[in-house]
């Protein structure tokens, strides 16, 4: 008989402690970001994509060519020809083609590179309609800018952000 | 056959808690056979998420398959690298340095803690209550933000390398890491308020799901699933590996093995790691995080197995060589999928809303299962 | 002037009553909806609906729209004409009671004689619609919602009726009017605390809401009694669940907590009905309160306390407030 009341009194008792719980969290501020009125520091190691890397004296790349991201990519993201022409000191990449919708983001292409020339850009806002969007010319956009991706629409996000 | 059975057999009609469920923490389908409100056999359908990485890891060369062990068990990842890696490790009498391998215990407990955090929402969510898991992933947060600062990635990290760590940590690493375990010891007393210490939160899981310590060691289960019914059995204690020897800490265990001493000792779990962490940032030494490793490093033929202790139990990965860089066969042992298995034998007469409550209990991730 | 229709009085108040009852229903599941959906927000430190309209204000006229523009999918099984009836006869007797619910001294349609006992017999249709929409929708998660919710609404209706009983005892009649008007001075919930907190607690499990939700437990039966139902039938039933939880805390804001009295306002007659809806949404924001902060009962647990702590209270406070009548007579 006792054991019935005090149940009833400490059950009482805890639910009035889990209201203060909320009550307290009612009147808390928001822990949420509002994206995309307020953007999220993006962290100092995030993994966007990867890009290549330019020699600040020519503004070509770092890349030599040597096929090791090629080879070493889990998901077989990379396609890289190269070729040393006429008045070059090494060999170039003529063509370095990534295929993002494959890539897990490992950082297998980055670690293997004797050169350092693959690194990851910061974009975020990578999305598109079509698959063929995925597949970045990692040279086209290269003289003059280290930073910003290939792609259109990331591109764009940024214009509209006013970082460019 | 008494007459209670034969009616419920008369009776008889099957619930399919299909793939696609609010509360089966990834696709599993349990076929119910149920009286009433009486569950009287369960069929758990498995399989749905496979994805063939232990075929992957026989295909392609050994450094290819590190993106593939976080994806397993996504919730707390690193304790699965850190299997593969030391195994590797271990098969060519490689040694990491000791800077590396308190980063690799300083992560994989991060991971741990967050693993439990999130199983805290998840659980609670099964019971019906809307609030604790937004609580938790807030504080979920932190340990996503400090992981992504240093790997690169919030879950799915590939960090650990055979021979150390990709990078080392700087003093703001460890201030956040600081500044986050003094705020989760602030939070347990409002969990213990909201959660642990509501009736109708007691009422749904105390002497549910009772799991007798026979069948708990019949079907290999481990985890805190075990160590809620009585064994202390930890392999971080049973069979030490990295720099676990030199830490202090206890292993938690319950008493009659229901929902609430699996729910208390993985509280205390969470407890135990941010100690453990505390120890490993005051003694980690200062040096290298990598070793030399040559370049293209062949597994020499054998096998050899290496257990690590998982937020779920026991993360075994078999790996078998035979000379070349592509492994012969990769086995994992994932805690989750004997601890599913014991479900089968533990419902038979409970209630629906027990069987929901246990199975949330068992902290499974089915995509481990699969595989 | 000569009016164009002559329609008499007795018969212009009731159709303007049900008119404005009827829209008030929409209008109220349009403002509980989006205070739900704020509220739930600020309670997990989130902010909920922001960007439809000025801080989502237009969330649940535009959700409104997006459900009735959905395609109704019946399963191939369903019970023909019953699949279709049930979310009607759960919205269908939903507005009456509007009519004796006394809003102000001058807001009230008209005033029955047993007036509590009207309101409580249109609110008891819950149990059927539920129940027939679990069964008719040939689904055994629905059935078993289904179940649930007739024997947790017969449950619950006897710990509410023993306590408004109680009131009923002391005011001598069943009149919401009389009841208001006899709380002279000071609130009945003053002198039968018990009942309110009974009522309160009943009032959440006939309506589903948590902690008593079994019967549409999302976690467990996927939607439980309205799983198959679509777009404009389920929110039907959402629209009826609203106004029965407003029904409820009006009965239990004229009840207990004194009506249309508080510190008077110009036009009396007419604006004691801002102090009404100021009471019986405090009592909502309670409710949804109780909704985000605590799990949900097990099923034979929500009967055990009915049957073993909510009714021998009610039935004790029942004799205790009959034998308190008594001597009060007696004496003076």
């Amino acid at each position: 008989m006792a054991g019935y009341f005090l149940e009833l009194i400490s059950g009482a008792q805890s639910l009035i402690a889990g209201f203060g719980v909320t009550l307290r969290a009612l009147l808390s501020p928001v822990v949420t970001v509002q994206y995309p009125r307020e953007k999220c520091p993006v962290g100092k190691g995030y993994r966007g994509h990867p890009h290549l890397i330019v020699e600040d004296e020519t503004g070509r790349p770092k890349c030599i060519a040597c096929g090791s991201c090629m080879r070493q990519c889990p998901s077989q993201c990379f396609t890289v020809k190269g070729e040393k022409k006429e008045g070059d000191k090494r060999k170039y990449p003529t063509v370095f083609q990534l295929d993002f919708s494959r890539c897990s983001l490992c950082g297998t292409c980055r670690d293997i590179c004797p050169v350092a020339a693959i690194e990851y850009c910061d974009l975020y806002g990578i999305a598109g309609f079509t698959r063929e969007e995925f597949h970045y010319d990692l040279l086209a956009d290269l003289p003059g800018r280290a930073e910003t991706g290939v792609n259109p629409a990331a591109q764009e996000e940024k214009q509209l952000a006013g970082d460019i | 056959m008494s007459q209670t059975a034969a009616k419920a057999i008369h009776y008889r009609y099957f619930l399919n808690l299909g793939p696609q469920h609010p509360s089966t923490h990834g696709v599993l389908r349990l076929v119910i056979g149920m009286y009433g409100e009486y569950v009287l056999s369960i069929e758990p359908v498995i399989g749905y998420g496979h994805r063939m990485h232990e075929k992957m890891a026989e295909s392609k060369p050994w450094p290819m398959f590190l993106p593939n062990t976080a994806r397993m068990d996504y919730a707390s990842p690193l304790p699965h690298q850190h299997a593969y890696v030391s195994a590797i490790e271990k098969m060519t009498g490689i040694q990491a340095p000791e800077r590396a391998e308190y980063l690799r215990v300083i992560t994989s407990e991060l991971s741990r803690i967050s693993s439990h955090l999130l199983w805290l929402g998840a659980f609670l969510l099964d019971l019906g209550a809307f609030t604790p898991v937004l609580y938790s992933f807030d504080d979920r947060e932190y340990i996503l933000d400090i992981l992504e600062n240093l790997t690169g990635s919030r879950i799915t990290h590939c960090y650990y390398r055979v021979g150390g760590v990709l990078y080392d940590v700087d003093g703001t690493f460890v201030g956040k890491v600081r500044e986050f375990i003094t705020r989760l010891h602030s939070r347990f007393s409002m969990y213990k308020k909201l959660v642990e210490g509501n009736i109708i939160f007691l009422k749904r899981v105390k002497d549910i799901g009772v799991l007798p310590l026979d069948m708990a060691r019949r079907y290999g289960a481990t985890g805190p699933v075990l160590r809620g019914s009585g064994i202390a059995y930890d392999i971080r204690k049973a069979a030490p590996y990295s720099m676990y020897p030199k830490l202090d800490f206890d292993i938690p265990t319950g008493e009659t093995g229901d929902c609430l001493d699996r729910y208390v000792v993985r509280i205390k779990e969470m407890e135990q790691s941010l100690r453990i962490i505390e120890q490993a940032l005051d003694k980690m030494p200062a040096g290298e995080v990598m070793a030399k490793v040559p370049k293209k490093l062949a597994l020499p033929p054998g096998d050899i197995s290496f257990s690590t202790e998982g937020a779920r139990g026991e993360v075994t990965y078999y790996l078998v060589g035979d000379g070349s860089e592509v492994p012969y066969r990769l086995k994992v042992r994932s805690p989750c999928f004997s601890n599913l298995s014991l479900l089968q034998e533990l419902c038979e007469g409970m209630l629906l809303a027990d069987l929901i409550a246990t199975m949330g209990s068992l902290d499974l991730v089915i995509p481990e299962i699969d595989r | 002037m000569e009016p164009i229709i002559n329609i008499p009085v007795e018969i212009l108040r009731p159709l303007l009553a049900a008119a404005v009852a009827i829209g008030f229903v929409f209008a109220n599941a349009t403002v509980m909806g989006y205070l739900e959906r704020k509220l739930a927000g600020h309670f997990q430190r989130r902010l909920g609906p922001m960007e439809v309209g000025f801080h989502g204000i237009l969330q649940m006229p535009v959700d409104g729209i997006k459900l009735i523009g959905k395609q109704l999918i019946a399963p191939d099984n369903v019970a023909g004409a019953l699949y279709y009836l049930a979310p009607l006869i759960a919205l269908a007797p939903v507005s009456l009671p509007f009519i004796v619910i006394p809003f102000s001294p001058g807001l009230q349609a008209i005033d029955m004689d047993i007036g509590l006992i009207f309101i409580l017999a249109m609110i008891s249709f819950n149990t059927i619609a539920v129940f027939l929409a679990g069964w008719s929708s040939n689904n055994n998660y629905s059935m078993i919602g289904a179940m649930r919710s007739v024997a947790q609404n017969i449950s619950y209706e006897i710990p509410i009726l023993l306590s408004l009983l109680a009131i009923a005892l002391m005011t001598n009649s069943f009149s919401m009017r009389q009841i208001v008007e006899s709380q002279r001075g000071y609130w009945f919930i003053m002198l039968q605390p018990l009942a309110f907190v009974i009522f309160f607690i009943s009032a959440l499990a006939e309506t589903n809401r948590a902690p008593f939700d079994l019967p549409e437990a999302e976690s467990e039966l996927t939607a439980g009694f309205h799983t198959e139902y679509s777009g404009i039938t389920f929110s039907l039933f959402m629209i009826a669940e609203y106004t029965y939880m407003f029904l409820n805390c009006s009965i239990a804001t004229a009840v207990f907590l004194g009506g249309w009295k508080g510190i008077p306002l110009p036009f009396g007659e007419y604006t004691g009905c801002i102090w009404f809806f100021a009471k019986a949404y405090f009592l909502m924001f309670v409710i949804i309160w109780c909704r985000w902060t605590f799990p949900r009962v097990r099923f034979d647990q929500l009967m055990n306390f009915s049957w073993k702590y909510m009714i021998p209270f009610s039935l004790v406070n029942l004799c205790l407030t009959a034998i308190g009548v008594k001597l009060w007579q007696a004496i003076f």
